[in-house]
């Protein structure tokens, strides 16, 4: 098994944050990952990503021009990572952030989500990267969500760690549209 | 002055290299009976520069670490920050010092590391067969300077004594000279005062000693010691431009 | 013992301290800044000192200064810095002090850009500076390498009293991986005391020096040095080889390029070509043996690199014309995906290649 991940989204959205997650989340489960985020230039200019691979081997390539799966927490993103998803692979689009009903791709199984909107009903629209993850795996399966909510206390801030029930719940209801979606 | 005719033990017992009539000898010495007087010896080392004081490690019975031109300042930071209770010391030339190793002086200094700096300024390059320094005189000719320095084209001779005065983390600064034997006694006061402040922990300890190249002046001895008087020091004023007693830092 | 997902600098940095190492000296430069940044807070709790010098012409200096009284020190910078730092590491070299320079390479010639690249590997394992020397080069491909090379940085470094540098870049840097953080055993006899600067007590003075000028006294140096380079390169050279017996190809590449190489060739492999992988883990020494044995089969090379060709000269010089050397360039500013190199080894495989 070998899963090459991209999070692509505006900065300050949570995007480092969900790939540092599901990178802990597969070390938890015992897998081999790597976490290569854009940096310098790129991130001043308002937009973040990460590439997360994560393997039941030594992982190879950090970086991948073919995706496994994509979640793209706006229009940007969607533009630019969208059309590289590989064949069989997965896409989800924050339809909150990226108003785009056009985008398909033959063989890309596409997942339309209102993060912002499901995570401003759980009381606190910063949760929406968490909401897009919990989705993310429930449809692609790569990591349990239970791996992610272990992770969950190594990625947050000390000082954030009264939130963790709160991140779990923006987790399990991300999860709870894609399976029912 | 009384040790004058003894060898200082810090001092080997070797034939120097240097040129008739040159001060490096002489200060020598002085920076010699320091190291007895003070009994760092056998705790001292060495951060030699390049130039005619590259060979320090053969005069001096301590040990020696060879710097790159210029750069004695932060090697020599590195032994003391990772060697703390030794003895550590500088000796300079002025293109060593005062051209090519200005950061490295400055930043030392102003970072108040305790170390004590020897500065030799004896306005030429001496090793190199007396270029043009920064602390060449104004008219002076020099191989580089065949017309005399001249301000519009090079600047004037650079004070670097007054400037590293101005910092903090500096303890002691002087400028001295040893043409003459009341001089002589003073740079001797001076450099004892450098040992003190790195030996009481209060910052570096700096002397600027106007000494002479009668080679690369192109003068013999008595010459070069009445140059010194007559045109260094009314441009490089001789005295103490800072003493800090106290170690606390503003 | 579980693992921390660490980043590749902050591997680096928390090596050095488990390496003994309680001196650093830096000057600020993307994209290695973790290094400095995690030392600073961390070194003077251990009774050591973290100092950001004037310049990176400064802190190699304070290096060469603290590596001559034989305590384990380290200095770090990217490409334009690690060029300033030439002059103190030809000292270095020349006074045979140890320390450890660590090189995140970021992209050039000038100041180029921040982006990974390759292109200081001739700055590296060809000395660097002014005169003839070497210094042991080690290129980490993992996060994990980033930590166990470090530690043998310092190793290497004692044992032959030769600076060591790691040449990792932008992206090995940048990125986070497990890290296991073994301790390695420290307190080890290199034979330090006999050369070391410690105050003259009871003792003839020493010098610590590069400078000869006896007659003679510099070739004899210089002889005693090459011996030495030689010494190192009959012991201490590594590469990670992993050749099938019936290798069609066999793909070269180190650090960051050989991890996504690494990815082109287990495609190739699920597709049934036979095709090799060979990483060079020391470039200098260079793995030379490893490649004659390529050589000796006639197995073609397909080097890859972030460059527009430094290593493969090596290749080149190792293989003597035995094997087809190809290369494959990525210079900076772009970073190449897995599939590129996936079609170069097929254009080559398919006899396409031109
Ligand atoms: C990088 C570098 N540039 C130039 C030199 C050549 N060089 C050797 S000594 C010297 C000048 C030394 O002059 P100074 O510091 O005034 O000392 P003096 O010889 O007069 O005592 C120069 C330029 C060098 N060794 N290294």
């Amino acid at each position: 098994m070998n899963y090459a991940s991209i999070m692509a989204g505006f900065g300050g959205q949570g995007i480092l944050m969900i790939g540092n997650l599901l990178s802990i989340g597969a070390l938890e489960q015992g897998l081999g990952c790597t976490y290569f985020p854009s940096y310098g230039v790129e991130m001043r200019g308002g937009t973040a990503n990460c590439t997360v691979t994560i393997s039941d081997k030594e992982v190879g390539s950090p970086v991948t021009a073919r995706p496994d799966g994509v979640i793209a927490m706006n229009g940007p993103s969607v533009d630019k990572f969208g059309p590289r998803v590989k064949e069989g692979g997965f896409l989800l689009i924050n339809t909150d952030m990226a108003q785009d009903e056009k985008f398909s791709k033959d063989g890309v199984n596409v997942l339309r989500i209102g993060c912002n909107t499901i995570a401003t009903e759980l009381g606190n629209p910063k949760l929406a990267s968490m909401v897009a993850l919990g989705a993310f795996v429930e449809k692609t399966g790569i990591v349990t969500i239970d791996s992610l909510v272990q992770a969950l206390p190594r990625v947050l801030p000390e000082k954030a760690h009264k939130l963790i029930p709160l991140n779990e719940k923006a987790l399990k209801a991300g999860a709870k549209y894609a399976a029912e979606n | 002055m009384k040790q004058v005719f003894g060898r200082p033990e810090s001092l080997v017992d070797v034939a120097s290299h240097f040129c008739p009539g040159c001060h490096h000898g002489t200060i020598h010495r002085l920076v010699a009976e320091a190291i007895d007087h003070y009994g760092v010896r056998e705790e001292t080392i060495g951060a030699a520069s390049v130039g005619c004081s590259v060979f320090m490690y053969d005069y001096f019975d301590i040990d020696v670490v060879e710097s790159p031109h210029g750069r004695s300042p932060a090697v020599a930071t590195g032994v003391k920050r990772s060697n703390p209770e030794k003895f550590v010391l500088l000796y300079q030339g002025d293109g060593d010092l005062a051209a090519i190793g200005t950061a490295e002086i400055i930043h030392a200094a102003n970072r108040g590391e305790p170390l004590t700096v020897i500065f030799v300024n004896n306005t030429v390059y001496g090793m190199t067969g007396g270029q043009m320094a920064p602390t060449t005189m104004l008219g002076q000719r020099t191989t580089t300077s065949p017309y005399g320095r001249e301000f519009s084209q090079d600047g004037y001779p650079i004070k670097i004594t007054e400037m590293l005065a101005q910092l903090e983390g500096v303890a002691y600064a002087a400028r001295v000279a040893v043409d003459t034997p009341a001089h002589l006694a003073k740079a001797k006061k001076a450099i004892f005062a450098a040992f003190e402040a790195q030996v009481e922990k209060r910052g570096m300890g700096m002397v600027e000693i106007l000494s002479s190249c009668p080679t690369n002046w192109g003068m013999n001895a008595i010459e070069a010691n009445k140059r010194i008087e007559t045109e260094m020091i009314p441009y490089f004023p001789l005295g103490v431009f800072k003493e800090r007693k106290g170690s606390d830092f503003f | 013992m579980t693992k921390s997902f660490e980043k590749g600098n902050v591997a680096i940095a928390k090596a050095a301290v488990s390496a003994g190492c309680l001196y650093y000296f830096g000057y600020p430069i993307t994209p290695q800044s973790d290094i400095p940044e995690y030392l600073s807070g961390v070194l003077p709790g251990l009774g050591g000192q973290f100092v950001q010098a004037e310049s990176e012409v400064a802190s190699i200096n304070m290096l060469l200064g603290a590596g001559s009284t034989g305590k384990r020190a380290m200095t770090s910078s990217s490409s334009p810095g690690i060029s300033l730092k030439q002059e103190g590491i030809s000292y270095m070299a020349g006074s045979e002090i140890p320390g450890v320079i660590v090189n995140i390479q970021r992209s050039g010639p000038g100041l180029g850009g921040i982006s990974a690249s390759q292109g200081d590997y001739f700055q590296s394992t060809r000395g660097g500076g002014h005169g003839d020397y070497r210094t042991i080069v080690l290129a980490p491909a993992t996060v994990q390498e980033m930590y166990d090379l470090t530690i043998l940085a310092f190793d290497l470094s004692d044992k032959y009293r030769i600076p060591s540098m790691i040449l990792a870049d932008a992206m090995l840097g940048q990125m986070k991986e497990p890290l296991d953080e073994w301790k390695p055993e420290l307190g080890i006899d290199y034979g330090h005391s006999e050369w070391i600067l410690t105050g003259a007590k009871g003792r003839e003075r020493r010098r610590v020096k590069s400078l000869y000028l006896g007659d003679g006294d510099l070739a004899e140096h210089n002889w005693r040095l090459a011996e030495k380079h030689k010494r190192i390169a009959e012991n201490e050279t590594r590469a990670s080889v992993d050749i099938p017996e019936d290798a069609e190809l066999v793909v070269t590449a180190f650090g960051s390029a050989a991890r996504i190489a690494r990815t082109a060739v287990d495609r190739a492999r699920e597709e049934g070509h036979s095709v090799g992988m060979l990483r060079p883990i020391t470039l200098w020494p260079f793995p030379a043996e490893e490649f004659v044995k390529v050589g000796e089969k006639g197995t073609p090379i397909l080097a890859v690199e972030l460059n527009t060709g430094q290593m493969v000269e090596d290749v080149e010089i190792a293989v003597k014309g035995a094997s087809k050397v190809s290369f494959c360039g990525y210079p900076p500013g772009y970073l190449p995906s897995p599939d590129e190199i996936y079609e170069k080894i097929m254009e080559i495989l398919k006899g396409e290649e031109n």
